[in-house]
Parts: structure tokens; C-alpha cells; sequence
């Protein structure tokens, strides 16, 4: 938006169409319904665009539309989430320009920088999207139960994941956090980056085109320390991710969780999101449900 | 009854093949001239010759060997697995995109049926790659040590039964795990392959990663026996089988065999009778019978044994055999003169032993190679066509009277490829598959193939899977 407002004093140069920027809940981009929204700069504090500042009201929302379509993502065929996932992936790459655009004004970062980050980002979400149909072969077992029976345990997904994503990392960290959450069939509540959301943004408006069912990934902009205590408490949310979260409410959020035991995971921001990662972000979301029959003519 | 299933035809266009007049090799990135003899392809439908195919000689193996080790030393081999992946991924692309031209052109060379080539036969291949391109960058989670290894260039020979989706079973893991490949298609049916390539070549991979030479069996036996091969993966008849295991006994050689089967398929009295039906009918005469994992010998519990049989003669009365791009044909064209001789003379044989044979009366077309639906009752397990593999639209039935005895005429085959289970009863299911001595055991369902769920036989029929986990193995020096 900066080279912009340089083209504002000259006639002869065609003045863009600026974006807004909204939230993404059950496949559709409202404002919110709080009709508030807060300004967002970039790195050396220039404005960049207003984002919508979610609210209570927004996160309950987005959860009733997580579980809303989290019956038929899970139901989906493992094939069928990778198709899809992979499509992302196409579409992601298409818009590999106005990522590193996004990437370089939000995280300060020059444009080579911002480019080498846009590409992990898409290499990751292909890595996620070929763990769809992969990971109950390497995590599933055949039970050898010492009696006639025939037993075996499977993955499955937990169900709605609230996500708080991480603050620096506005498109790597956050498609790091989100693609292993729908991978194994879980939906995903998202607060984002609170000071570098548009990014996230973006990426919404990839989700929204490429398949991906509404619902199955919500994004909520706005003050994490604000949203995120309704979605620790929200008894539909399964499972919590702490990654974003303010360090000094991460207490009060484990013990929030805590009242319909939520699964939770502890994680830290500063990961280093560049390096690949283990499968440690699908285990966090998977149940292991074990099935017995009996053997016998 | 024959007035109610009159359809008019519904022929798919045979131009969306985008034939040509002829087709050559492809070795390290092009399309080149064999130095083998030419060999005319022909529509086993109605016996034309679809288009001239150049063929590999001895040399041009050793040519298209030396291109996939250079690949694979310099590209390839040591390629990240997130690079390959995309490569892969991309393949899997293109033939969901050309996937009507794919499903055209096979029926054209296989004789096969539109609808199972459009869909069974594309959509698989194009789901093994996919499913193979994410295994590219997790390997070390495939359960075979941290780094598992390529083993080099792949030599890959496979069946006319299922060209495309064969290729695909081949290629797709052998790619995934870093190796490269030099691939011989059968010479009934090399077209869909040479498509292959040519996607291949639209995803842009390095030249020589793959290398499809069509050849008679004298092309496959050169690439089985040259010494810069690492690995051989043979899908075919369980006697070349053999001699292959043969000539690479003592030459380090890793060898995957996916051979014959004549599976048993086991309908209990409690089974549901009209789904059983429809699929033991599935099972024998899916793809004209040329599938080595047909339930090819059904074994009916003797007390529903004469209301099963009087259901399946008027079930598979039913089935249109004719016009492979009909979209109403259920069997098309059995894939070869020489096969249909073989078929003709295996069924002789099983009435001169003394079975019981009932063919369909269907109406066959006058020209092409076509055989119709034929049920032999009163099978005996010594008769030939109880033990051999008949490899067309023949199916043997036996009887039995306890489950016990099921299971032991079941294993009483050499082969050991698939078997099915038809009983309501799921700890009998159970119970039976465990006893199964066959790699592949469906329940009251048959004929699935996914490439998550491995492939592959006991004993005679092979070893090695394909599909899973465990397929990887296959192309990995593990």
C-alpha cells in the first residue's frame, strides 16, 4: 500500500482499488458483527489497512461453523482432503507475488526474504496435504490381543481446533499451525497474527476458492488476548493450540480449557517455523480409537 | 425378459483418443526410433490395426539403462524428496486432466469397457501417483530407518491387462523413493504408456527419470538380465515369473514378483444372496476375467449351492459383452487371439473332464475377440480348470459343506493372490481371512484396489507388494 500513497499525487498515475479486509467464518467474509476494526502497519509502523477486530460474538460464530462442517470434512475420504489440500497449494502458488508482498510489509523482511518464506509456506501445506492418506498407516496398528478377537486402533480426528496463531511468523507460522489441524479432518476457529493479520487474510480468500468446504477453516483477526479466552472456555472446542498466545494468559487459558477438557497444546512461538517439522502438530489433534471383534466360525 | 434390457448404443467417440499413426520409445527426455522391429497394435474389438509402435532392440536397452543411471546420479538420486514430490504430484495432474483421452485410448488398445477404464483404471493410476508424491518427502516415516535409500535404476516389465494403471503401480513408488526407471509395456498394449511418457515429459522431468521401451518379451529379458539394473518388478504370468527369479538368482538383484492367482471366493449359507451375486460376478467378470486376482473358483456352501447357481446364470445373462467403448458393454474384448485360444482351450478341456458348462447366450459382434460369460458347475478340484489360471471370463464352481472344508479347498492352489469371504457373519469373516493363505482377503466385496492398501501374493503368486507402506519397500535398499 505504500507505493500507493507515493502514486496518490500524480494525475497521470491510476489510483488502486484498496482491499477491506474482513474476517472468514463458514466460508463467507462478514465484517464483525462488533463493527469494530483497528488499524494495521507495517514493520516501521505505516498504515497498511484497517483489519475487522473480532469479538465474542465473532469466535462463537466461527465455532458454530467449524462444527458445522466438521461432519463431512471428517467423513471426507482421506484421498479426497488431499485432493483438496493439494489444491490449495496450487491456488497458494498462484498468488506467490502478493504473498511476498504481504510477508515482506508485514514482517519487515526484504522481498528475496519474504519470497524464500512464501515458498516454504506453500512446500509446507504440499507436505500436510500428502499426510492426509499417510498418517493412519504410520500411527494406526493392528492389535495382537491375546484371545479371539480381531483389534485394531485408528486416528481420528478430535474435532473443532481453536488456533491461536503465532504473532511473527504471519503467513509460514500461521499456515504451519493450520494445515496439520485439517490434514487428519479436525476444523479450525484461527485467531491471527494480531499485528501482522493481512497475510492471513489472503490466505482466507485461497481457502475460499480452492475447494475447501466453508467452515472447515474459520479466521478471526482482531485482539488475541481478547478472543482467545472465549474460545479456551467454549465447551464445542476440543482442542486448543497456545502457539500465538500471550504469555501471560496462557495460565488462565490451560485452566479455561481445563472445563471441557480440551486437549492443549503447549507450544511457544518461537519456533522456528522454517525447518520441517515432525508430525508432532498432527498427533497433537488425532484420538486413537481402538475397534474389537471377535474371530471365530 | 430380453425386451426389458434393450439399449440403444452409446458409443464414446473414438477420436477423443487422439490417435496416431505411430508411436516410438521414449529414452532420456524424447521420443526416438527403436532399432527393434515395428510392431502394429491392433483394437482387439474389431481386430484393425490401431497404429504402428517402434520397438526396442537389445542395444536400445543398454541405452535407456545408461540414460536412467546418469538421471539418477546426478538428478534424481539426490533430489530432495519435497522436488520430487511436486514432480510427482504434477503427473498425477496431467493424467486426471487427460483422463478421457486415457480411458478412450486404453479401451481402443485393451479391449477392456469404457466405464471401467474411465472408471477404475485412469482414476487409480492418476490416485497412485498422487498418493506416491506425498511419500516422496516422508520417507523416514515409512517405518524403514531414518534415511532410507534408493536402490538405483528400476527395470520394470508389466501385463496387458491393465497397461495404464500397471505404469502407474510401477512408476508412481519407484519415483516417490529416488530411484529411476526403464519400463517395458506389453506388446498387445503399449499405447496408453507411451501417453504416459508423454505427460511425463509435460510435467517436466529430468530426462531419463523414465524410460518406456515397448518390446515382445526378448526386450523384457534384456532389461531383466543387464548388468546396471538394480532392481527388477515383474508383473506377468507365474511360469516367466519364475524364470526371471531364475536368471537374477545370485546377481544381488532386489526382485518383486506380482504373479498368478486363481482365487477362491467362499459364499456362506447366511451370506446375502443378491449381493453376493453381484459380486462374484464382479470378481470373474470384471475386465473380461484377465485380472490375476479374479475370484476365478467360487466355493458355494451346499445347501444355497443350486439357488445361488440359478441366481448367477440369470444375473450374468444379463451382462452385454460387445462394443469395449459402449458405455453399456459390461464385458468387452478379450485382449488377444492368443488369449482367447488359450481361453477356448482351457474351457474344452474342463468339459472333457466332465464339468457342467453353461455359457450366456448374449449376442457376441462378428468381428474382434470375444468370449462369452461361461459358468462350469460341477468342478472337481483336480479338473484343470480348477487349478489353472484361466485368465478370462470362466468362472469353476465348487461346493462344500463346513467352513473348515471351504478353507481347505480355498488354499488348495499353489497360487496365493486374493480371496473373498460372502457371510453376514463378521467373526466368521474374520475367522476365514485369517486362515486365507492369499495376500489380499475381500469381504463381501471384491476387486477394491486403492493405493493405500498394499497389493501383492503368497506363495506362487509372487512377492513384494504394491500400494501402502509396505509397497515402499519395494524400491528401497532396505
Amino acid at each position: 500500500m505504500s507505493e500507493n500513497r507515493i502514486s496518490l499525487g500524480k494525475t497521470e498515475t491510476r489510483i488502486p482499488v484498496a482491499k477491506t479486509y474482513k474476517l472468514y467464518i463458514g466460508g463467507k467474509f462478514p465484517r464483525s458483527e462488533s463493527a469494530r476494526s483497528y488499524p494495521v502497519t507495517d514493520s516501521k509502523g505505516a498504515f497498511l489497512a484497517n483489519a475487522a477486530q473480532g469479538s465474542r460474538k465473532d469466535a462463537r460464530d466461527a465455532v458454530s461453523a467449524a462444527r458445522k462442517a466438521f461432519a463431512g470434512w471428517s467423513g471426507a475420504t482421506a484421498y479426497n482432503r488431499g485432493q483438496v489440500l493439494y489444491r490449495v497449494a496450487e491456488v497458494l502458488e498462484g498468488r506467490r507475488e502478493q504473498f511476498a508482498a504481504e510477508v515482506s510489509a508485514a514482517e519487515g523482511v526484504g522481498a528475496k526474504k519474504a519470497q524464500a518464506l512464501v515458498d516454504t509456506a506453500i512446500d509446507r501445506w504440499v507436505w500436510y496435504a500428502g499426510w492426509t492418506d499417510k498418517i493412519a498407516a504410520v500411527l494406526g496398528s493392528s492389535n495382537p490381543v491375546a484371545g479371539p478377537y480381531f483389534s485394531f486402533s485408528t486416528p481420528e480426528p478430535t474435532g473443532v481446533v481453536a488456533v491461536l496463531a503465532p504473532q511473527q511468523s504471519s503467513l509460514l507460522g500461521l499456515i504451519s499451525v493450520v494445515a496439520p489441524v485439517i490434514a487428519s479432518g479436525n476444523t479450525a476457529v484461527v485467531v491471527t497474527s494480531q499485528d501482522r493479520p493481512l497475510p492471513a487474510i489472503t490466505l482466507s480468500e485461497v481457502l475460499a476458492t480452492s475447494d475447501l468446504p466453508g467452515g472447515v477453516v474459520n479466521l478471526l483477526t482482531g485482539r488475541t488476548a481478547e478472543i482467545a479466552p472465549w474460545l479456551a472456555s467454549h465447551a464445542d472446542v476440543n482442542a486448543l493450540d497456545l502457539t500465538g498466545a500471550p504469555e501471560a494468559i496462557r495460565g488462565d487459558l490451560e485452566r479455561a480449557a481445563a472445563g471441557t477438557v480440551k486437549r492443549v497444546l503447549r507450544v511457544r512461538g518461537g519456533e522456528d517455523f522454517g525447518r520441517e517439522p515432525d508430525i508432532g502438530r498432527l498427533r497433537a489433534y488425532l484420538e486413537t480409537k481402538t475397534v474389537w471383534h471377535p474371530m471365530g466360525v | 425378459m430380453s425386451q426389458l434390457w434393450e439399449y440403444a448404443p452409446a458409443p464414446e467417440s473414438r477420436d477423443i483418443a487422439n490417435l496416431k499413426p505411430s508411436y516410438k520409445m521414449f529414452v532420456d527426455g524424447k521420443f526416438v526410433e527403436g532399432s527393434g522391429e515395428p510392431l502394429k497394435t491392433i483394437n482387439p474389438g474389431t481386430e484393425e490395426v490401431l497404429a504402428e509402435v517402434s520397438t526396442a532392440s537389445p542395444s536400445d536397452v543398454d541405452t535407456a539403462v545408461k540414460a536412467a543411471r546418469r538421471a539418477y546420479d546426478r538428478v534424481w538420486g539426490r533430489m530432495a524428496g519435497t522436488e520430487r514430490a511436486k514432480y510427482i504430484y504434477r503427473i498425477a495432474r496431467l493424467i486426471q486432466e487427460r483422463s478421457r483421452e486415457l480411458a478412450v485410448l486404453e479401451s481402443l488398445d485393451n479391449g477392456k469397457p469404457i466405464k471401467e477404464s474411465r472408471d477404475v483404471d485412469v482414476p487409480t493410476a492418476a490416485a497412485h501417483f498422487f498418493y506416491h508424491a506425498g511419500w516422496a518427502d516422508k520417507l523416514p516415516y515409512a517405518g524403514y530407518g531414518p534415511d532410507p535409500r534408493p536402490l538405483g535404476v528400476a527395470g520394470q516389465v508389466i501385463p496387458w491387462n491393465f497397461p495404464l494403471l500397471m505404469a502407474a503401480w510401477k512408476i508412481a513408488p519407484a519415483l516417490a523413493t529416488g530411484n529411476t526407471v526403464v519400463l517395458k509395456p506389453a506388446e498387445t498394449t503399449p499405447l496408453t504408456a507411451l501417453v504416459l511418457a508423454e505427460i511425463i515429459q509435460q510435467a517436466d522431468l529430468p530426462p531419463g527419470v523414465v524410460n518406456i521401451l515397448p518390446g515382445a518379451g526378448d526386450i523384457g529379458a534384456a532389461l531383466v538380465e543387464h548388468a546396471d539394473v538394480d532392481k527388477i518388478a515383474f508383473t506377468g504370468s507365474t511360469e516367466v515369473g519364475k524364470l526371471i527369479q531364475r536368471q537374477l538368482a545370485g546377481t544381488g538383484k532386489k526382485l518383486t514378483l506380482e504373479l498368478g492367482g486363481k482365487a477362491a471366493n467362499i459364499v456362506f449359507d447366511d451370506a446375502p444372496i443378491d449381493q453376493a451375486v453381484e459380486g462374484i460376478v464382479n470378481g470373474i467378470f470384471f475386465n473380461q476375467g484377465h485380472v490375476c486376482c479374479a475370484g476365478s473358483r467360487l466355493l458355494l456352501q451346499e445347501s444355497i449351492a443350486e439357488e445361488f447357481l440359478e441366481k448367477l446364470r440369470v444375473r450374468v445373462s444379463t451382462l452385454r459383452v460387445g462394443d469395449p467403448l459402449d458405455k453399456n458393454t459390461d464385458v468387452g474384448a478379450i485382449n488377444s487371439r492368443e488369449q482367447l485360444t488359450r481361453i477356448q482351450e482351457l474351457t474344452a478341456a474342463g468339459e472333457a473332464e466332465g464339468a457342467e458348462r453353461w455359457t450366456s447366450s448374449c449376442p457376441l459382434p462378428d468381428k474382434g475377440f470375444y468370449f462369452a460369460p461361461t459358468v462350469f458347475s460341477g468342478v472337481s478340484q483336480a479338473m484343470r480348470i480348477a487349478r489353472e489360471e484361466i485368465f478370462g471370463p470362466v468362472l469353476s464352481v465348487l461346493t462344500f459343506r463346513t467352513p473348515d472344508e471351504a478353507v481347505a479347498k480355498a488354499n488348495n492352489t499353489p497360487y496365493g493372490l486374493s480371496a473373498g469371504i460372502w457371510t453376514d457373519k463378521g467373526s466368521r469373516i474374520l475367522w476365514a481371512a485369517q486362515k486365507m493363505r492369499a495376500g489380499v482377503v475381500w469381504a463381501n466385496t471384491f476387486n477394491r484396489f486403492d493405493p493405500t492398501a498394499p497389493f501383492g501374493g503368497y506363495q506362487e503368486s509372487g512377492f513384494g507388494r504394491e500400494g501402502g507402506r509396505a509397497g515402499l519397500e519395494a524400491y528401497l535398499d532396505v
